[in-house]
């Protein structure tokens, strides 16, 4: 019953959210500010974790293939794939429900308990949707632009690990990653990356929204932004794999 | 002028607000007082909209404020400044943006006129020379005149107060009500102040109500509260042993 009231408020929430703007020009403004802080800010954490698991994934796949029946160039097409169909969307989306998601709840938590976001609501703003929709745009518009980042990082990093660790050598590599190609991978990543943007951005700021009492309040519904964002993820994930790649 | 009519509120089952009814004057310091959890901010509140009463009437002059959809609420709201116990200033925007913010939000004016404006109001709470800091570089006095500054920025008609000099000095806090005071008169605003600061009915309370138990048991004049034989209001007002000798005699 709690769940279904809960849930009931989320949709009312998102309702509120996707409302028609008071300014267009004040939307874009936020827009840009909040695609600095949940996307550009990203870059970094993005690039790191991609390029080092971009490089594990080369070395664990070279090592479980050693029948010299199977082609070296097959660990290429492995790195590729596994970072175009799972990693570069789904991993990414937890690693940023992580950093994005809490840093959403919290920031919003904190503008509830010091009645900053009643101080919107009185001056006649709808808050909901001058707090929350910039975000929701900024996530959808760049965390697809993360996850083609990550799919290109990481498969920089199998080709550095082939070079610096001597782990098959470099052509090899590069002949697998160009290997039975399909560019459609590339639009079932980014189509899931805009699900999993939605769901990390709408969760999170619902849970920060509507923060009661105090700093313990503020840590708790971060946490619980972060943990219901990523279960969130994971069905999605499961639901849009079994739906869109077929 | 504010009115409220048989104002009914309850949090879990229990009354806060139980049949409340005050009418709040045009160009007067309206002071709302009483002990804390008399449910006073609960008033407060519900008159801004920001708690929703579960049975009477809120009017703004002659528009219904209470039970109606969000979007009548907003255009209520435009009309409307608020002041919050915290300041309630955007801690990520410097003081000019912050009162910047209803004049971007609200108004066409090209960029020049909105900050002749925000230059004004600052001016008028004597805090100019502050645009380009944020709130965390002021001191409580200061981000309390800046809000009152993005308060009244857009000329409101309607000025709620929430405990306006809590935290701060009793001469600071004079201050914020001598200012508030003062626009209230200059621009002939409903003002409604929440407080339980005897200082600031004495030096600004033009009509006050007395809220205990949730119920608005007593109103007069700042003069009326020094003489009234309401027992619950004594005892309120000659909170020290002092100040009851000093009644008793």
């Amino acid at each position: 019953m709690r769940l279904l009231a809960q849930l009931g408020t989320y949709f009312l929430f998102m309702k509120r959210a996707v409302s028609r703007p008071e300014k267009h020009s004040i939307l874009y403004r936020q827009t840009m500010r909040e695609i600095e802080k949940v996307g550009i800010d990203s870059f970094g954490i993005v690039v790191i974790v991609s390029l080092f698991v971009g490089a594990v994934i080369t070395i664990q796949t070279s090592f479980n293939i050693e029948n010299p029946l199977l082609p070296k160039y097959l660990v290429g097409l492995t790195v590729r794939d596994s970072l175009m169909l799972e990693f570069s969307s789904t991993m990414i989306a937890l690693i940023l429900a992580g950093k994005v998601g809490s840093s959403i709840a919290s920031e919003l938590g904190m503008m509830r308990i010091t009645e900053q976001i009643d101080a919107l609501e009185v001056m006649g703003v709808n808050s909901v949707s001058y707090l929350i929709l910039p975000r929701i745009i900024a996530a959808v518009l760049f965390f697809p632009i993360l996850c083609l980042l990550s799919i290109f990082v990481g498969i920089a990093g199998g080709y550095l690990s082939c070079v610096l660790a001597n782990v098959i050598p470099p052509a090899d590599y590069i002949m697998g990653i160009q290997y039975a190609f399909y560019p459609y991978y590339i639009s079932y990543a980014i189509t899931k990356m805009v699900f999993f943007a939605i769901i990390i951005t709408s969760v999170s700021s619902f849970y920060g929204y509507y923060v009661k009492g105090g700093a313990v309040e503020v840590g708790k519904s971060s946490t619980k932004a972060v943990v219901q964002s990523s279960i969130l993820i994971l069905l999605a994930n499961l639901i849009l794999t079994k739906t869109i790649l077929q | 002028m504010i009115e409220v009519k048989n104002l009914f509120k309850k949090f879990d089952g229990e009354y806060v607000l139980n049949d409340v009814s005050v009418k709040f004057e045009q160009g007067k310091c309206n002071l709302i007082i009483g002990r804390s959890g008399s449910g006073k901010t609960v008033l407060l509140k519900s008159i801004a909209g920001l708690i929703e009463v579960e049975e009477g009437e809120i009017w703004y002059d002659d528009q219904k404020f209470s039970h109606i959809n969000m979007d009548s609420k907003q255009q209520i709201r435009k009309e409307m400044g608020m002041l919050f116990q915290g300041s309630a200033l955007f801690d990520s925007l410097t003081v000019e943006e912050n009162v910047l913010f209803p004049l971007d939000m609200f108004t066409s004016k090209t960029r020049g006129e909105k900050l002749d404006r925000v230059n004004f109001c600052l001016e008028k709470v004597k805090v100019s020379g502050t645009n380009n800091l944020y709130p965390a570089e002021l001191s409580g006095g200061m981000q309390k005149r800046v809000a009152i500054a993005r308060a009244i920025s857009l000329n409101p008609r309607y000025l709620l107060c929430d405990e306006p000099n809590s935290g701060l000095d009793p001469e600071t806090g004079i201050v914020i009500d001598n200012l508030i005071k003062e626009l209230t008169v200059e621009y002939n605003m409903t003002t409604i102040v929440n407080s339980h600061d005897m200082n600031s009915v004495l030096e600004i309370g033009d009509k006050v109500v007395f809220i205990f138990n949730g119920c608005a048991c007593w109103e007069g004049t700042r003069e009326e509260v020094l003489k009234t034989d309401n027992e619950a209001l004594n005892n309120f007002v000659f909170a020290t042993n002092m100040a009851k000798q000093i009644k008793r005699n």
